[in-house]
């Protein structure tokens, strides 16, 4: 029996459904309360709801009594040099356990050093010696909340030197030593691919594409790098691109319907703009769950 | 070093050298996709300061509030991924921050601002029912021992500056222009229902409310304050009406 097995760990009893969610930002509380939007879900960053009181609690669990949700980690600093920060660790068990998320999510990324905590999605080496240390991480934290976890894959802009796998083959290890779940997300995964020109489909080959539980769909902002190749920077402020979008077709046409979030973090648009992003994500779900079912793998 | 300290080394200083051992494939300049890093950090810790201290960024400007606390930012960096607490010591920068000295207002202004956004996420607290609170007035022999407790988001601020009249000023009530910044201010800062709310107090009330958070009941409270402009009747009546009573006990 794999670890895989071994580590079957509850969901509670939740699961986001098969549909497309949205991000929950405190500018549309009030618009979501009075006018439910057709979504499947909403997801928040853990670390803006670790607050005592006041009117974020107040909104979301209104909102969560209408919605499944699912609960996006910002800071845990997973593949950090030293293990998660224990008092940050309690504070989201205690906020997973008032709002019962479906999923609890964080990136594979570090952004601590020491007391201090430097607010990016920080890229690290993969090799053996890190491979170890993020598989105890993400142990200990799933033993800490009694629950999978699922890990997303980063965007990034450098590479290592001391690097022994490829990023693919570091998450498929990750995923099948810890059991934990993958949170595909297809943008920071076409930005990283055209960073460091990996080719993207023996990269989409090499992923434990049965462990994906969610997936996430942004818009990144092109940059050139000093010899005129891409440099896209992860920004989630804008509309999907028409190639994320095209790799989220062929995704779903081989995985079949997978829970989705639009994530729009940045510039935010008015909140009819960020639904019609959904609709098209939720078009691409409903066109395979319309086809004949000898068609479906 | 450590990886980790080289790395938050060189993204907190724009002029120290990259990590080691980074490679990018086509082996182009690594500083420019590291440049990457350093801006996410400082900018969004900047946008996090600017979301919190709108006022003060709109008293000095984006250009000058940007360069100041891109200063701020990378002398004291968060230490908790929770940003709605980060900040806490901004005020005191602004103290000793010689370039704004020409304005003398802005740390306590910082010091507002910092109050008004930790009133906005303190804990929920039910406040004493209509029953209890008559029950508490018609007692009028026992109000000299009566010790309250008060809503997590209650806290006063005073300041030698007209800062409730200037952040006033800037949430659209009153005219800047109008507002003598060189008058003293007290303040009671506190939420009600769901929103902050910031009311003129008088010196003699901080006094009054500092010494009812220490635990005074009320009798003492009420004796403590040296401040002249006092009013008791004004205290009691904002602490019920903004239903900022959560307990009572008899001393």
């Amino acid at each position: 029996m794999s670890a895989f097995n071994t580590n079957n760990f509850s969901t509670n009893g939740y699961e986001l459904p098969a549909s497309v969610g949205a991000s929950l930002k405190p500018e549309h509380f009030a618009s979501i309360l009075h006018t439910p939007p057709p979504l499947g879900f909403f997801e928040i960053h853990a670390e803006n709801y670790l607050v005592a009181g006041g009117p974020f609690h107040h909104y979301l669990t209104q909102i969560r009594q209408n919605y499944p949700l699912s609960i996006h980690g910002v800071g845990l600093s997973l593949g950090g040099q030293n293990p998660p920060n224990l008092q940050h660790l309690t504070a989201l068990k205690s906020l997973i356990d008032r709002y019962q998320p479906a999923v609890f999510s964080e990136h594979l990324a570090w952004s601590n050093h020491g007391n201090h905590f430097l607010n990016d999605l920080l890229p690290l080496a993969y090799n053996q010696q890190s491979l170890n240390r993020i598989c105890a991480h993400i142990e200990q934290v799933q033993q800490f909340l009694g629950r999978q976890i699922l890990l997303e894959n980063p965007s990034t802009y450098v590479e290592f030197t001391q690097s022994t796998f490829t990023e693919a083959e570091f998450i498929s290890a990750l995923v099948e030593r810890t059991g934990c779940g993958l949170l595909l997300d297809l943008n920071n995964l076409y930005v990283s691919c055209r960073n460091h020109n990996w080719e993207i489909q023996p990269y989409i080959r090499a992923l434990p594409l049965a462990a994906v539980r969610e997936i996430h769909l942004a818009g990144f902002h092109r940059e050139i790098d000093p010899m005129g190749e891409a440099l896209f920077i992860d920004s989630h402020d804008a509309q999907v691109d028409d190639a994320v979008w095209a790799l989220y077709k062929s995704i779903i046409q081989q995985l079949g319907p997978i829970p989705t979030l639009i994530e729009w973090d940045n510039n935010l648009p008015p909140f009819s703009d960020l639904l019609a992003e959904v609709q098209l994500a939720q078009t691409i779900l409903d066109a395979y769950n319309t086809l004949p079912a000898k068609a479906q793998p | 070093m450590t990886f980790d300290a080289a790395w938050a080394h060189s993204l907190l200083n724009p002029d120290a050298e990259l990590p080691a051992d980074l490679r990018v494939w086509n082996h182009s300049d690594p500083a420019i996709r590291f440049a990457v890093y350093r801006n996410n950090v400082v900018a969004s810790l900047i946008q996090a300061l600017a979301d919190s201290f709108p006022v003060i960024n709109a008293l000095v400007g984006d250009e000058f509030f940007n360069a100041m606390t891109a200063i701020y930012v990378r002398q004291h960096p968060p230490r908790s991924p929770v940003l709605a607490y980060y900040g806490a010591d901004f005020a005191d920068f602004l103290q000793d921050f010689p370039p704004a000295a020409s304005v003398p207002y802005l740390a306590d202004i910082g010091r507002l601002e910092y109050a008004v956004i930790q009133a906005f996420h303190a804990a929920d607290m039910p406040s004493l029912t209509t029953q209890q609170v008559q029950g508490l007035l018609i007692n009028t022999e026992k109000l000299a021992q009566l010790q309250l407790s008060l809503h997590p988001s209650l806290q006063t601020l005073q300041s030698s500056f007209a800062i409730g009249s200037l952040w006033f000023a800037h949430q659209g009530a009153g005219n800047i222009a109008d507002v003598q910044p060189e008058i003293p201010e007290a303040l009671w800062i506190l939420r009600f229902q769901l929103a902050v709310e910031v009311l003129p107090m008088s010196a003699g009330d901080c006094q009054f409310l500092q010494a009812l958070l220490k635990g005074q009941p009320l009798g003492a409270a009420a004796e403590s304050v040296i401040e002249a402009e006092f009013d008791l009747i004004r205290c009691l009546n904002v602490l019920l009406q903004k239903e900022l009573i959560t307990h009572f006990h008899y001393l």
